[in-house]
């Protein structure tokens, strides 16, 4: 066991001396027109949902929704999101009912073979604010704002060694709202000198695909209002949206933890005793 | 071995009945309860259970999942998504599948670093050896496909990567390219193949599981002072000495991979397989599954043009020679003695491959660019130098250290020195607590 | 077996079917996933409910939308047709049972618990034959019914077997008028 340990020491010390020469060489590449995106680390946030006991704060969850509705909703979808999974942000059956009922679904055809609007259902989607993607692109300078409905499971950055080694015991995954967070919040930084903007993008050192993205600066303070007395500044508001837009992404987040939680413990207790069993069995061998 | 004759004697009337018509139970138990195992055996020797419940639960994951999923470039990405928040437990069904790859390959590894060390690839065990790679390379193929039915960016790219190395070929290479695709690029027709594909693969794995088994239960099994079993003192029967602690092996081993399916489900993927696959938008960097990194990046280092090979085709080849290595490991040791345990710089070069191959594979996953490449150049070399030169020329010039008359003789002499418990009172401590 | 083993034998055996146990336990919770996943899914159990609109109806037309899956016919019936419903004698029923989920299960099969309490009129029903599944024709068949094709089964106008190889009464839904012109049907 002892040469083992020994021999993996041996290994680790290869890997880090390789990987150390390797981020030096790396860090070099960040001068005035940088390569690697984003120029900035993003920060990282106080999750309620993190960690193995994590739980997502449902009045959160709600001001999330506020924000997405009144303002992110405008440009972008949700449309993996049924209206009757709401109830999972702690509404009740009528709330989700009442909620659904706001939005105009386009259905059809009917018997006499027109497509027709009515009021939503809980089973259906949030609907698109575009009909379809060429639509979605053309009004928006070229660029189809991206569906939101995985987004905070579809971002989050490469986060190197020994970073990621640190992630597993640490259980950090919040990529994807860290992220949210840090763009929306990273607006309106002066750009290093001599870098180039390119005409109709907003510089943001958070993007993680250019110096500047499209959206334009998306929420201001005091924009949406809340009933629950919560600030309603950029930062909150984003706080709030990232961590609406985690659940949206992985409903089922508690329940998973919870299941994990009690299948660890199992396999704790069984491993245990057959741990004793082989002892028992193996008493009478050398080995 | 269990050439020997059977020791199965049916107790009952039925028993009796069945083994005169179809002698299933006989080879059960000649296998499974009364094949002789040696008796030192360790923890790197679970792995071969591990393995075959890795693949029974990525067979059961994997058929439920194949009754919600739709091979459609339209409708895959949605009903994966609808499997992870409408289907009952359909979350925990595919990041089990999902994370199951990952970990029938963290299983597969150290199985085959265990086959290195130990030297299990050795006469007469060279057939079993490669039945292994065999597995293996179907593992390889089935887990490409597998990561291509979620449509996601990453899905679609890899597979254009990948298919890609077909074209390298000379002459043949387009055509051979577009008959693995279907058309002219990734599309229906590949997803539908590539469902149809996976789903057979893991069956042919099976079978050459069985054979692979078969070839180890002709030759027995080897052990880490590399001896062959001399006498009856030198084993022990599989139930229940090697049936509990294999057990115990698994149960630690899928621990680790409870930690991760419900803590860290997409720890092991990439964000970008959360976007549907566009044609038209490449993803910032492609990065293979981690199981594919170290030979991603044997792939990139070849940068430049060997002769009237270019780079590309170099690359595709190298790529498939660090595979091909694999299978001529039996033939590459020239060394008379087994185990690293008794070989002091076969063992030392032994540990440098294996941080070597971490080495590729964390360099597969950093854009190939800078100091970078010329490390994945120096690693590749290592690589191939490791069994082209270490392997056959150690053989010839390294003198093992003094081998044990036998492997009991190889246990009482580490009970005695090694500070371990006399053998027969190793449980006195656990009864009294 | 070693020395220590012949003193305490129970312990041994108490452990070896502790952990027998536990692994039989293990492996029930494990297979459950496997169970649970062809259960109906969240997507198909939201729409387990639907509200159709039968102000179009005219007495002795019908129309039929699929519920779960399968066809469920709202047929507004003539006041001949539920005069002769009305008449028949339940011992004369195949089925005196009137399959009815608003009802108890063992409700008698009178034309009155085949319907809606105040909305007689209208016979709301799964059009699924009772026999193998086949969907039978409305209006027709010896008693103005419902007639299957298939084998050969007959149901009056309240959708119970008269005769034919069918054993039940076609099964009326839990549904409910949510006004004068809407049915919810589930």
């Amino acid at each position: 066991m002892k040469k083992i340990l020994t021999s993996l020491a041996l290994v680790g010390f290869v890997v880090a001396g390789g990987a150390a020469i390797a981020a030096e060489e790396g860090a070099q590449a960040t001068t005035a027109q940088p390569t690697h995106f984003p120029m900035k680390e993003l920060q990282e946030m106080d999750w309620s949902f993190s960690g193995p006991f994590g739980t997502y704060d449902k009045a959160q969850l709600q001001r999330g929704l506020q924000v997405y509705k009144e303002v992110c909703s405008a440009c972008h979808s949700l449309d993996m999101v049924a209206f009757r999974t709401l109830e999972g942000l702690g509404y009740s059956e009528a709330q989700v009912k009442a909620f659904a009922a706001e939005y105009t679904i386009h259905d059809g055809p009917n018997d006499d073979g027109d497509m027709f609007d009515r009021p939503g259902k809980p089973s259906d989607y949030f609907p698109s604010p575009f009909p379809n993607e060429q639509a979605a692109a053309a009004s928006n300078g070229g660029a189809a704002p991206p569906d939101m409905s995985l987004l905070a499971k579809a971002r989050g950055l490469e986060r190197g060694f020994p970073q990621f080694v640190f992630d597993i015991f640490t259980q950090y995954s919040a990529g994807g709202p860290d992220y949210i967070h840090s763009l929306i919040t990273g607006y309106g930084e002066t750009p290093p000198a001599g870098l180039k903007i390119p005409e109709g993008t907003y510089y943001n050192p958070y993007f993680d695909a250019g110096v500047s993205l499209k959206m334009p600066p998306p929420i201001s303070d005091g924009q949406v209002t809340y009933s629950d007395g919560s600030p309603e500044t950029v930062d909150q508001y984003s706080k709030d949206v990232a961590a609406f837009l985690m659940w949206a992404a992985e409903p089922h987040m508690e329940e998973r933890k919870k299941t994990g939680f009690r299948v660890l413990l199992f396999l704790i207790l069984f491993g245990g005793l057959v741990y004793m069993t082989k002892r028992k069995v193996w008493s009478d061998v050398a080995h | 071995m269990s050439e020997g004759h059977s020791t199965y004697t049916p107790k009952t009337g039925i028993g009796r009945w069945f083994d005169a018509r179809m002698p299933l139970p006989r080879l059960v138990h000649d296998s499974f309860v009364a094949y002789p195992v040696p008796r030192n055996l360790n923890y790197a020797w679970t792995f071969g259970g591990i393995l075959s419940i890795m693949l029974v639960a990525q067979v059961l994951t994997g058929i439920v999942l194949a009754m919600h999923y739709t091979a459609d470039t339209g409708l895959a990405f949605d009903s994966v998504e609808k499997i992870m928040r409408d289907v009952n437990s359909g979350w925990m069904l595919r990041y089990l599948h999902a994370n199951g790859a990952s970990f029938f390959f963290v299983a597969v590894y150290i199985h085959i670093f265990r086959g290195l060390y130990y030297g299990s690839y050795k006469a007469p065990r060279e057939l079993l050896w490669i039945l292994g790679c065999i597995i293996y390379l179907l593992m390889m193929a089935t887990g490409f496909m597998g990561y291509v039915l979620p449509w996601g960016q990453m899905s679609f790219w890899g597979a254009t990567v990948i298919t890609g190395f077909f074209s390298a070929i000379p002459l043949v290479g387009d055509w051979i390219q577009q008959l693995l695709l279907g058309g002219f690029a990734v599309g229906d027709p590949t997803l539908n193949r590539f469902f149809s594909l996976h789903y057979l693969l893991p069956f042919m794995i099976a079978g050459v599981v069985v054979l692979h088994i078969w070839a180890l239960h002709v030759v027995g099994q080897n052990n880490p002072t590399g001896i062959e079993v001399k006498s009856k003192t030198d084993v022990v029967a599989f139930t229940p000495y090697a049936t509990i602690k294999d057990a115990f092996g698994m149960i630690v081993f899928l621990f680790i991979f409870a930690y991760f399916v419900f803590y860290l489900p997409n720890y092991l993927g990439h964000p970008d397989n959360y976007t549907v696959a566009n044609p038209l938008k490449t993803p910032a960097h492609i990065v293979p599954e981690w199981y594919f990194l170290p030979f991603y990046a044997i792939l990139r280092a070849i940068t430049f043009n060997i002769g009237p090979i270019n780079s590309k085709l170099g690359g595709v080849l190298a790529m498939f020679g660090a595979i091909a290595m694999l299978f001529l490991v039996p033939w590459l040791d020239t060394s008379k003695v087994r185990s690293a345990v008794y070989r002091p710089w076969y063992k030392l070069f032994f540990w440098l491959f294996v941080a070597d191959a971490i080495l590729l594979g964390w360099l597969g996953s950093q854009p190939a660019e800078g100091a970078y490449v010329l490390m994945a150049q120096l690693c590749t070399l290592f690589y191939f130098a490791f069994f082209l030169i270490v392997m056959p020329v150690l053989g010839l010039i390294e003198t093992p250290r003094r081998l044990p008359n036998s492997i009991t003789e190889a246990v009482l002499e580490k009970n005695k020195g090694g500070g371990g418990h006399p053998a027969g009172a190793a449980a006195a401590p656990e009864t009294k607590g | 077996m070693s020395a220590t083993d012949t003193h305490d034998p129970n312990r041994r055996d108490f452990l070896y079917v502790a952990t027998g146990m536990a692994g039989v336990v293990g492996a029930g919770a494990f297979a459950w996933p496997f169970i649970d996943q062809m259960r109906p899914d969240a997507s198909t159990l939201a729409l387990a409910s639907v509200e159709v609109d039968v102000s179009s109806l005219q007495p002795g037309s019908s129309l039929v939308v699929k519920w779960r899956g399968k066809p469920v016919v709202v047929r507004y019936r003539t006041e001949k047709e539920m005069k002769d419903a009305e008449a028949v004698n339940l011992g004369d029923l195949k089925d005196p049972i009137a399959r009815n989920a608003n009802l108890p299960s063992d409700a008698p099969a009178t034309d009155a618990n085949r319907t809606a309490k105040g909305k007689e009129a209208w016979m709301v029903m799964v059009q699924v034959c009772t026999h193998l599944g086949c969907i039978p024709l409305g209006q027709e068949g010896e008693y103005g019914g419902w007639f299957c094709p298939c084998h050969g089964s007959v149901y009056d106008t309240a959708g119970r077997i008269r005769h034919g190889p069918a054993p039940e009464n076609m099964a009326v839904p839990v549904y409910e008028f949510i006004s004068d012109s809407k049915v919810r049907i589930g």
